[in-house]
């Protein structure tokens, strides 16, 4: 085998592709919540952020990359796991394991938020995009397409802010395991370092987890 | 009687193996991929040898009953390998590692082997390091050493408590690397099962695929024994489960003779054997000596209340007492040598102070070394030792004295060899705890790995390649051959009987009966009267085991009773040749003691005028006396002397 | 003292063939001080007398040093305690009236043999590929003290050197990964400047025929850590692919 052509269809190679997409995955995550604040501040801001984002030609250049970086983690899991499944064909009568239940489920709570993806692009990208949207103004009194009076219609519906608060609360135990383990992935561990990595992956786990489900909560009970 | 040829080279000591190495013929390269070596067993000595000569360009074929040639029992040494580097400066030197080891052995080794063994010793451990044997160093980056054993300096190199795990894997991987070449086929879970001799020469063996159960012929030029000792013929020992006699004991049924079989080591730190269930006995360091104190009461009545559980060591006062080592011993006391400690601990036991419920265990007390150095510093030292001892027995030697008594450890006999490490059947070598070339009555702490990676490393490619340079005319050899069919025909009509024979009774059941006997009659004392019922007890066992033994499964699969059958019905012949050679020795020496011949005061007595020499006997047929041949020992470099501890 | 009653549930499987199923044994009588093995032995003794067959299982040293035990024990390699094999696992670790579930190690890599005994041969053929110095014996290697390590790294090596190759690691794991193991391997050589000129090949051809002999992928979970009876550590697998990386990016083939 080539070793440099044959490096990502290695075991090893493999797991260095899931730990750098998995990271520039968590990029996307800090910047999605950082726009989605000014949901909270002024909706006309958020419009303008929304109709930035959509139209900016160097975001929609990142937007490709990020398309390719989601497939790349998510093709690259599916391989993983067809391949560890058939590396234990056999499974014990009577299993203890001592890791977290979240490390052992990757495949499954990557697959629930994937579900989540679909369904969360389907509201928002596709709808914004090709869907109906409301017209409202900007800060400059031109007509740009309503998101956030969208975003304030879909987590009215408690089936859908639900959905929202579980797939994130799934996403957190994903990011959980997802950040430290990317960093042992790459080689990247130490003594003195990872105690503190394993803290910045569950912090920022936390945040994520707390930032995206704090829309459909306030915005859920808000409008009851 | 036979002459005995032990092909020592002439000249003074310290030149023999320079000139030997200088003499000794050599087989092209080109021609050594036609000739074939088989070697048994995968310890340090069989998987050294196999690796070297595979790198020499042989054509090897090596076997191991494990499923991998790394859980060979050379793994299991603790303590660590001894080497005259003298990195300590404090005064070592070939000979006096040489010296050291002769004495040890109690005047019954060969010098020109044991000067040979020593003078490797240096070249062992350059090479364990450049394999990358992570031995234990010192801040400055350097070896460290320890002492061990009473010698005087030292010279001991180890990795933590697991030094021959080190080793063997060190072989083990230098092996590999030959297998990846293709010099070196690897047999794993494969049982020798006989030796095929050709117009009187080794020229293969037959073998048992241990997991289809098929008969396999294989055939070569010369074929190295490297299977290791015989201590489980007691049946509890520190060796593995697995580690029998049945290769060695296949050569002496095929001529090689047998030598010294009454030396076995037994070693005074071992954990007590707690009920009939016990398999196997564990080994703690014999390093534990050096701060534990070693005592039982002085009164039966405590002895048998502890027994009981009725009283527990910290209820017996000071005065009540009694450090048996240390009144006996005083010069040396807890550190005497491991024949003397062991027994001193019997003597005890038997005289009904034994602290257990068997009533076979005293007490290693390490209360003075925490009153005096701290716990940690005791923790520091023997942690690790202390927590396996917890593991095991489930109490706390922290707080109560540990309880021990002496096991089966090693055996000194083994196959007679030349200073080739040739049997006396040509083409047939034997290596390591297998041959009895080394340690005479008694092996110092240290020397086994040490002479294992000796013979495997540094011995045996010289003296065998000097064997096979007459035989690069040869050609393979055919397994068609009717020596192969003979001896085939045995080993199956043997595995047949077995399964075939309706007994009532397990192969174990024999084994515990067997050691039972070997360890009261041919143990840690031997006396004449028991010897001679020892031989009567074991022949009874043998007629019952070929008539009652009961071997359940199928022939073609894998079938560890079936295994253990053909195992126990050699032991059973070797611990009767043990008796007779320990009956015939009349003498005290080393891991040999005869109560008839012991000092006023209850030490070893030996009878140099009489017994300097090596006892290897040939076998004559099955129900015939085996022929005790005698190598007269000759000590030219050093001066026979008692020893004494007191 | 009244001895246990014990009800095993043992996996049986005559040979590779065979499809295998549970079979449950009622003990009693079983002492506290016993070893387990010890117990399966008694078990065997019974099944023998009773004309069956007994129970087939890979042990040898019985001391926690050789590697060759191999049981899962209600659910964990080497049975419910921690930094010990099988054969050093005693019955006071169980309580009077416990069932306990013996299955041998489930790994495509591993089949079995019969009843708890697996073929670990591919352990030895990633080995074969490079666990180890290429250096041919001779008597003038250069002296054992003419290349100093330091001591840290020396301490590393040996740990990671204290793999017995028993297989817990990758009977634990999820994926049925070898990556402890190997990487024990590489980390044991690589940390040692003897070791070091090879490292990154090794590292390359290791952990290749590791992939090829159908072992699974690390996910880090971490248990193989958790149940290695030498506490073999991870930094050895972060090692491994640090080397392995570095290897790859370097390699010209």
């Amino acid at each position: 085998m080539s070793n440099s052509a044959g490096l990502f269809s290695s075991s090893l190679g493999r797991k260095y592709l899931m730990a750098i997409t998995g990271l520039f995955l968590c990029s996307f995550l800090l910047i999605h919540l950082i726009g989605n604040v000014s949901l909270f501040t002024d909706p006309v801001q958020f419009n303008e952020y929304t109709r930035f984002m959509s139209s900016n030609p160097l975001i929609r250049i990142m937007e490709i990359v990020l398309v390719v970086g989601f497939l790349a983690h998510i093709i690259d899991a599916i391989m993983l796991t067809k391949a560890n499944k058939a590396a234990q064909p056999v499974k014990y009568a009577m299993d203890k394991k001592k890791s977290t239940w979240y490390s052992r489920n990757m495949g499954l709570t990557g697959t629930i938020i994937l579900a989540f993806l679909i369904l969360h692009l389907q509201s928002f990208w596709y709808g914004y995009k090709f869907g109906d949207v409301a017209m409202t103004l900007d800060s400059s009194g031109a007509a740009i397409k309503d998101m956030y009076t969208m975003v304030l219609a879909a987590f009215s519906q408690s089936w859908y802010s639900a959905i929202y608060v579980v797939a994130m609360v799934l996403l957190g135990t994903h990011l959980n395991h997802g950040f430290q383990s990317a960093f042992q992935s790459m080689g990247l561990r130490h003594k003195k370092y990872t105690p503190a990595i394993k803290k910045v992956g569950t912090a920022f786990a936390v945040i994520m987890t707390l930032g995206f489900i704090s829309f459909p909560i306030y915005f859920y009970i808000t409008q009851l | 009687m036979t002459k005995f040829v032990d092909n020592i080279p002439e000249g003074p000591l310290a030149d023999k193996w320079t000139k030997y190495k200088a003499d000794a013929k050599l087989v092209n390269p080109a021609n050594r991929r036609n000739i074939d070596v088989i070697v048994i067993g995968t310890g340090l000595a069989g998987g050294a040898a196999a690796a070297s000569l595979g790198e020499m360009g042989f054509n090897v074929k090596s076997f191991c009953f494990q499923d991998s040639p790394r859980r060979a029992h050379s793994i299991a040494a603790q303590g660590g390998i001894n080497a005259a580097k003298n990195y300590q400066n404090d005064g070592d030197s070939t000979y006096r590692l040489f010296y050291d080891t002769v004495k040890g052995g109690d005047y019954r080794s060969r010098e020109a082997n044991v000067y040979r063994l020593a003078e490797v010793s240096a070249n062992i451990i350059d090479q364990c390091v450049a394999q990358g044997v992570p031995f234990a160093r010192e801040y400055g980056g350097l070896l460290d050493n320890r002492s061990f054993g009473g010698v005087q300096v030292q010279r001991t190199f180890y990795a933590k408590g697991q030094t021959g795990q080190q080793l063997l894997i060190g072989a083990y991987q230098a092996l590999s690397r030959q297998i990846s070449k293709g010099t070196v086929t690897m047999y794993n879970r494969h049982e020798m099962m006989e030796i095929v001799k050709i117009d009187g020469k080794a020229r293969g063996i037959i073998a048992r695929n241990l997991i289809t159960g098929e008969v396999e012929r294989h055939s070569a030029h010369a074929v190295v024994v490297a299977s290791g000792g015989y201590s489980n013929v007691f049946f509890l020992s520190t060796n593995a489960m697995g580690s029998n006699c049945t290769a060695a004991w296949k050569s002496y049924k095929n001529g090689a003779h047998f030598a010294n079989s009454c030396y076995v080591q037994i070693h005074p730190t071992c954990i007590p054997v707690t009920g009939d269930h016990q398999s196997k006995l564990t080994l703690m360091s014999e390093s534990l000596r050096n701060d534990g104190r070693i005592w039982v009461p002085k009164k039966k009545e405590d002895s048998q209340a502890i027994a009981k559980g009725e009283k527990t060591a910290l209820d017996i006062a000071e005065d009540d007492r009694d450090y048996y080592l240390e009144r006996r011993y005083p010069a040396f006391g807890n550190l005497v040598p491991r024949d003397v400690a062991s027994r001193a601990a019997k003597e005890r036991c038997d005289a009904g102070f034994g602290v257990n419920k068997t009533g076979q265990a005293v007490f290693l007390d390490f209360s003075d070394a925490i009153n005096r150095l701290g716990k940690d510093a005791v923790e520091a030292r023997y942690g690790n030792l202390f927590q396996m001892y917890e593991k095991i027995t489930a109490e706390n030697p922290y707080e109560m004295p540990m309880k021990i008594y002496p096991a089966i450890h090693y055996t000194m006999g083994g196959v007679w060899v030349d200073y080739n490490l040739q049997t006396s059947v040509p083409g047939l070598f034997a290596a390591g705890e297998a041959n009895f070339s080394d340690h005479g009555a008694n092996r110092l702490g240290a020397s086994a790995l040490m002479q294992g990676l000796a013979d495997g490393y540094f011995v045996l490619p010289y003296t065998i390649s000097n064997y096979l340079a007459d035989d690069i005319r040869t050609g393979a050899i055919s397994t068609e051959h009717a020596e192969f069919e003979k001896a085939e025909k045995a080993v199956k009509d043997r595995l047949d009987f077995f399964m075939d024979n309706k007994g009532s009774k397990s192969v174990d059941y024999f084994h515990k009966k067997l050691g039972k006997v070997m360890w009261e009659k041919c143990g840690m004392a031997r006396n004449k009267k028991g010897l001679e019922e020892a031989i009567e007890e074991i022949k009874a066992i043998r007629e019952e085991f070929w008539k009652e033994v009961k071997v359940p499964g199928v022939q073609n699969s894998f079938n560890q009773e079936l295994e253990k059958a053909g195992r126990v019905a050699d032991f059973i012949e070797l611990g009767d040749l043990m008796c007779r050679d320990a009956l015939s020795r009349e003498e005290s020496c080393g891991g040999h003691f005869r109560e008839e011949h012991q000092t006023t005061e209850g030490e070893a007595l030996r009878n140099d005028e009489d017994y300097t020499y090596v006892a290897a006997w040939e076998y004559k047929g099955d129900n015939e006396t085996p022929e005790l041949h005698k190598e007269d020992l000759k000590f030219e470099n050093i001066e026979l002397k008692q020893r004494s501890y007191k | 003292m009244a001895g246990m009653n014990l009800t095993l549930k043992v996996w049986r499987q005559n040979g590779a063939e065979d499809k295998g199923r549970i079979v449950e044994y009622k003990m009693s009588d079983i002492s506290p001080d016993m070893s387990f093995l010890e117990m399966i032995d008694v078990l065997n003794e019974e099944l023998i007398q009773k004309g069956d067959d007994p129970i087939a299982f890979d042990h040898d040293c019985r001391e926690g040093i050789c590697g060759s035990c191999s049981m899962y024990i209600n659910g964990e390699p080497h049975g419910p305690e921690d930094l010990i094999t099988t054969c050093q696992l005693h019955m006071r670790s169980f309580k009077d009236g416990d069932t306990i579930y013996i299955e041998p190690w489930r790994a495509a890599a591993f089949p079995v043999i019969k009843d708890l005994v697996v073929d670990r041969t591919a352990f030895d053929a990633i080995i074969q590929v490079g666990g180890y110095v290429s250096v041919n014996t001779s008597g003038n290697t250069q002296d054992a003290n003419a290349l100093p390590i330091p001591k840290a790294d020396a301490d590393a090596a040996f740990d990671a050197a204290t793999c017995i190759g028993c297989g817990a690691c990758v009977a634990t794991c999820k994926n049925s990964s070898a990556m402890l193991f190997t990487s024990a391997k590489i980390s044991h050589l690589a940390l040692l400047p003897q070791g070091k000129v090879e490292a990154q090949e090794r590292a390359l051809n290791m952990v290749e025929k590791m992939d090829e002999l159908g072992f699974g992928n690390c996910t880090n979970t971490g248990d193989c850590e958790v149940q290695c009876p030498k506490g073999i550590s991870l930094d050895n697998i972060a090692l491994m692919n640090r080397e392995f990386l570095g290897a790859s990016l370097k390699s010209e083939k």
